[in-house]
């Protein structure tokens, strides 16, 4: 029983991994760029949620809502005014003004909300399912964890739908395997881009809202979570939008197993590292990640 | 206009290709040299700091600037030399002299060993492989007691030659550091000139062709970050003297961003960039500090000012002048060398938009 406790709780936190790495993949999968601000804007999306709920009193599921609409248009409008500039030069650019990016987001967000850990009211917040009871204890599952896996899987369903069914979505498809020969077909590439830039600003404001009642309550470091939520996106292969789910999974699994089941000594110090110490042994047997795709220029 | 004339065969691979450069950086090498009278012990110790920050932003831009390798955990990188060069002092009975250069070759051969696996990764595998490497580094260095004294931390013997003891926010030690940056600069221009150094700039400009051109690529690359983590780990080293006393949470991500920001700020592709990136990393703080009297409170007072203003700057370096502070003094430089006929044009990047063409 305690086993499935541990389960459901990995489960849960690969799932808000994943979720970040969705994030990561769309971008990447899109322009080619990898996006350092992502547990930034995450972190801007729980704070616009705080604000919303918290301070403007709305209820739960209006301010959670406005929140990732508010982030998405972020997001878009983060590409169309800075980073579109920089379409064309070395990835090596992007890396580094995101990184630029985030930290003027973790910066700012400390000048307007404080560098104090807040929290907001959900509905489901401190319930919890009771598997097993006896005299030893009860085993119970959080229902913050429950929702963040359930949260997982409609986004998840519903992105595929996107991709796969509608017109923009199908667009965008073309533009991330060819952006020239997408715009020669009359898609407005530029449009597309800043359009999947809000959609994974969208998806990380879900992610960290969906944390936001499991972690109870956060700060405006909490970005850093992104850093092992970009480990499961590399596991994954960068290029797969179900690898990064995985890769997520993967990682989370792993941490709560380690933190439950290794002797203290070493569950402090290794539980925290145990996804980097995947990613770089898959790396090492797999240098592109498990779902890549292999790419050779032709001369 | 200047006109420089071949009157020798040696002549392309001189360190100073005319008397023009002697000039500057004659002028340049006495305004360090006699820096202490003029300045505050403060303001020496600050640029005793940025000397080892910017050995470290040596040792990363022979992997980034010239080998075309991101790596995001040179920190660890740093902290292993810093360490080792603690563990030294602490175990034998050695000059600090002496240390120095065991703790960088022992940095160099961990990086070395570390780059075989991590090098068959490219691009932004690599920074991610890389950054993954330095959080697990840092972890041992906070679990390994025995060695490392953990979350106690470690503190470095001082550093004394001959019964004469450094005071390391001194002028005394400053000059040993000075020593120290000028040693590693004249082996880093001495390797870019060397077969070693030529190859890695092949492989950074294109790897198709470089291999092409008979560049054992592979070996190319680990040589550099063997080359580049020893100067790094000795950086660290001298860092160990400066801080005193060495705690794990030193040497993190934090401070790998750092000096990947510090080498773009500089400039890519110039040893010159690492030592300006190195300046105005330390000095931006004390800047700000400055301005903060002359701001508002509201704005002044605020926490996490400083990395907002140092990421503001970079968004700024970024989209307007990519090729750093000396890419701007090369460009600056060009305008007054050839005065009527400079273009903008001479230093336009050429843009890659497709996947393929990403591939070199």
């Amino acid at each position: 029983m305690e086993l499935i406790q541990v389960l459901v709780a990995g489960i849960a936190q690969g799932c808000v991994y994943g979720l970040i790495a969705l994030g990561f993949v769309l971008i990447y999968k899109a322009t080619e760029q990898v996006n350092f601000a992502q547990g930034d804007i995450m972190m801007l999306g729980m704070f616009a949620a705080f604000t919303l709920i918290a301070i403007a009193g709305l209820p739960w599921w209006l301010g959670a809502l406005a929140g990732i609409a508010i982030t998405g248009v972020f997001g878009f409008c983060l590409d169309a005014f800075v980073l579109r500039r920089i379409i064309g030069q070395p990835q090596f650019a992007v890396i580094i003004l995101t990184i630029a990016v985030g930290f003027v987001f973790r910066s700012a967000a400390g000048g307007v909300w404080g560098a104090d850990p807040v929290s907001f009211d959900t509905p489901y917040g401190g319930l919890v399912v009771t598997l097993d009871e006896n005299e030893t204890g009860r085993t119970v599952i959080d229902a913050a964890d429950l929702t963040i896996i359930l949260g997982t899987l409609v986004l998840v369903g519903a992105l595929y739908a996107f991709f796969r069914f509608t017109r923009i979505g199908v667009a965008m498809q073309a533009s991330s395997q060819n952006q020239l020969a997408a715009y020669y077909m009359g898609i407005p590439v530029k449009y597309v881009i800043s359009l999947i830039w809000g959609i994974s600003a969208a998806v990380s404001c879900i992610a960290g809202i969906l944390l936001a009642p499991k972690i109870a309550t956060f700060d405006p470091d909490v970005g850093f979570l992104a850093i092992t939520a970009f480990a499961a996106a590399v596991i994954g292969g960068f290029g797969s939008l179900p690898g990064a789910v995985l890769g997520g999974l993967i990682i989370g699994i792993t941490e709560q197993l380690a933190q439950a089941y290794l002797p203290g000594e070493y569950a402090r110090s290794i539980a925290p590292i145990s996804g980097f110490v995947i990613l770089l042994a898959v790396l090492l047997i797999r240098p592109d990640g498990l779902f890549a795709q292999i790419q050779r220029k032709k001369v | 206009m200047r006109f420089v004339f071949k009157t020798g065969y040696d002549q392309d691979i001189r360190f100073f290709k005319h008397t023009g450069y002697w000039q500057s950086y004659g002028f340049l090498f006495l305004t360090a040299v006699t820096a202490p009278l003029y300045l505050g012990n403060f303001e020496i110790s600050e640029l005793t700091q940025a000397i080892s920050f910017a050995i470290a932003g040596l040792g990363l831009m022979l992997l980034v600037g010239f080998t075309g390798q991101v790596s995001l955990g040179h920190a660890a990188f740093f902290g292993i030399g810093a360490y080792a060069q603690a563990w030294l002092l602490a175990s034998f009975d050695i000059s600090f002299l002496v240390a120095m250069p065991i703790a960088a070759v022992f940095t160099g051969i961990i990086g070395f060993l570390l780059a075989i696996p991590l090098l068959r990764m490219t691009g932004i595998y690599l920074a991610i492989g890389t950054l993954a490497l330095s959080i697990v580094l840092e972890q041992i260095l906070k679990s390994w007691k025995s060695v490392t004294g953990g979350f106690d931390g470690m503190a470095v013997e001082p550093a004394s030659l001959l019964g004469y003891q450094f005071n390391p926010d001194s002028w005394d030690f400053y000059y040993v550091a000075l020593a120290i940056l000028i040693l590693v600069l004249a082996l880093c221009a001495n390797l870019l000139r060397s077969p070693t150094g030529r190859a890695m700039v092949a492989v950074r400009d294109s790897e198709v062709s470089a291999r092409s051109m008979g560049v054992n690529i592979a070996r190319t690359k680990i040589t550099a970050f063997g080359i580049s983590t020893a100067i790094t780990g000795l950086g660290g080293a001298l860092f160990a003297h400066k801080l005193q006393y060495l705690a794990p949470d030193g040497f993190n991500l934090i401070i790998s961003i750092t000096f990947l920001l510090m080498i773009v700020v500089g400039g890519l592709g110039s040893l010159q960039g690492a030592i300006l990136g190195a300046l105005v990393v330390i000095l931006l703080p004390q800047a700000i500090t400055i301005m903060k009297d002359y701001l508002p409170p509201s704005i002044g007072h605020q926490p996490g000012l400083e990395p907002g203003i140092f990421g503001l700057l970079l968004v700024a370096f970024i989209l307007f002048e990519p090729m750093g502070i000396y890419g701007r003094w090369r460009k600056i430089k060009l305008f007054f060398d050839i005065f009527p006929v400079y273009r903008k044009a001479t230093f336009r990047r050429q843009k890659a938009y497709l996947k393929t063409e990403r591939m070199r």
